[in-house]
């Protein structure tokens, strides 16, 4: 329980939550989930919670990023502004 | 993706690296009740390890568990974990209170034992739901 260590996950963290909301490219923003995912793990392990951790590692970072590529399959790639003022 | 991707190294990759995932997933369900994991960790695991064959492998992987055979092994955990918590209430306990199981059984190794089942089974549980799911997301729905 490093109080440095603690500090840049938690950084990091908050650098590839907005970067997973701002990529126009939905596959890259599933990669970047996925590595919040892994780094949410850590930081789990780190605070003393290897039970959450467990399930952080093997549902978010594994489970959901497969889901979601799979739904990509069926939904256009790229998040286009003029598409959705149509739908 | 039912189609298989044609790459040697991610078919060697990935036949290598599943029974690893799948005895460690062992590993943790059947440590769950002292240690860190538990059944629905150990579940994760091990769905996983099946759906990374779904995705390397293609339709070859349907042969070894097929498309509905998920629904049958959640059904089974649901089934066997509401039967072992019933199986208490039957002989004058409360609902999963596994003291009381077995007539004439020690309480402790009784509550041991169940703790472990009931992690057993809901690892079944969890590993056919989220095959099915994927199955279900990759085909359209599956059948019976």
């Amino acid at each position: 329980m490093t109080w440095e260590i603690d500090f840049w996950l938690m950084i990091i963290l908050i650098m590839f939550a907005v970067l997973a909301l701002e990529v126009k490219d939905l596959l890259a923003a599933v990669g970047i989930l996925t590595g919040y995912s892994f780094l949410m793990a850590l930081l789990f392990a780190e605070l003393g919670a290897p039970d959450v951790a467990l399930t952080e590692a093997a549902l978010g970072a594994a489970i959901t990023g497969i889901f979601l590529l799979v739904t990509l399959r069926f939904v256009s790639r790229r998040e286009d502004p003029e598409e959705e003022e149509d739908a | 993706m039912t189609s298989r991707y044609d790459s040697l190294f991610l078919d060697v990759v990935s036949r290598a690296i599943v029974p690893l995932i799948q005895i460690f997933a062992l590993y943790v369900v059947t440590h769950g009740h002292y240690d860190p994991g538990g059944g629905f960790q150990g579940g994760v695991m091990l769905a996983a390890s099946t759906i990374l064959l779904r995705i390397s492998q293609g339709d070859e992987s349907y042969e070894r568990f097929s498309a509905s055979a998920g629904l049958y092994l959640a059904g089974f955990g649901a089934l066997a974990f509401a039967l072992l918590g019933f199986m208490s209430m039957a002989f004058g306990g409360n609902f999963l209170e596994y003291g009381y199981a077995v007539p004439g059984m020690d309480g402790v190794v009784l509550r041991y034992w169940g703790i472990f089942f009931a992690e057993v089974f809901i690892g079944f549980l969890v590993w056919g739901s989220l095959v099915a799911i994927y199955d279900g997301l990759t085909t359209g729905g599956v059948d019976e």
